[in-house]
């Protein structure tokens, strides 16, 4: 299958690879699966004391979609309260790298990813999520 | 041929459960094949012709469908209309996560080293966790019949299927070469 430039570049040159401490309690995990590809995704957001993202970090085992989904979410979150990240859709991602049909399931994957890492957040600092909850 | 409508378990006589005779599943498979090989139907009509090839494709699916244990599995909870979400349900425990991440990233470094004992190690590893998940479906599946406690053990199994089919072509690769 042919990756479109945007999937090649991301999955070329990867944003944010890396971890946080996880122990820091500025720090949200989040971690997901996709068990029909077998990909993982491990998310991990900081905020600042203003609740604003100000770094993001990801490492993902999967195809080439996958990879470039999570790095495109680390940008996309960077500089956001949790509210506006919370409202990023998998289908902004399938748009924005021009995933084909049979691939929007890694979009997902970043999506939920970065609803566990918001959940694993506040979960943590005590706020009642009743978004997710 | 009045088979069309039966579902794997019985097309092939066997009892709708997941802990299976492996033995006689291959020796009803035996039978039936020899039963619609197309070479019988060499000379009979073309409408029976169609009906043999689809018989026997119907006693292939239904063979392979049973014979593997997470499309087994799947296939009980398909029976019992239990879907289970293997391309949505990205909620998996952290643990087995966790897990998962610290096998990718070992057969990585194995891999890049060309450690094919490590591979051979690790792939030994996952095989056990895949035997252990599969004795426990047996008790989810046969005798407790939760379902969705058993949707969320073939989405792991799902998982380290992979994984193993990725360590056993990486290990051929680097004894090919």
């Amino acid at each position: 299958m042919a990756y479109s430039d945007k999937v090649l570049d991301h999955y070329e040159n990867p944003r944010n690879v890396g971890s946080l401490d996880k122990n820091d309690p500025s720090v949200g995990t989040g971690m997901v699966g996709a068990p029909a590809c077998g990909d993982v995704m491990k998310l991990q957001i900081k905020v600042n004391e203003e609740g604003i993202i100000e770094d993001a970090k990801f490492k993902t085992y999967g195809c080439g979609s996958a990879i470039a989904s999570s790095s495109l979410v680390t940008e996309l979150i960077k500089g956001k309260s949790l509210d506006q990240a919370m409202e990023i859709k998998n289908s902004d991602i399938a748009e924005e790298l021009a995933l084909p049909p049979v691939k929007i399931h890694c979009s997902v994957l970043a999506e939920d990813a970065i609803r566990a890492a918001i959940t694993d957040l506040r979960t943590k600092q005590g706020i009642k999520d009743e978004q997710v909850a | 041929m009045s088979n069309l409508h039966k579902n794997h378990f019985e097309l092939l006589g066997l009892t709708a459960q997941f802990a299976l005779d492996t033995q006689l599943l291959d020796q009803h498979y035996r039978q039936l094949q020899a039963e619609v090989h197309p070479d019988r139907f060499a000379a009979a009509s073309s409408t029976e012709r169609m009906q043999s090839m689809q018989w026997a494709t119907q006693v292939n699916e239904a063979y392979q469908t049973l014979k593997q244990p997470t499309a087994r599995a799947r296939y009980i909870l398909a029976l019992k209309g239990v879907d289970t979400e293997e391309e949505n349900n990205t909620s998996m425990p952290a643990d087995f996560l966790m897990l998962q991440m610290e096998w990718r990233e070992a057969v990585e470094e194995a891999y890049d080293a060309r450690d094919l004992a490590a591979l051979d190690k690790l792939l030994g590893d996952m095989r056990q966790e895949s035997q252990d998940l599969q004795d426990m479906l047996a008790a989810t599946l046969d005798q407790q019949q939760a379902w969705q406690e058993a949707a969320g053990m073939v989405r792991k199994l799902s998982f380290i299927d992979k994984i193993r089919a990725d360590v056993a072509h990486k290990i051929s690769k680097l004894e090919d070469e």
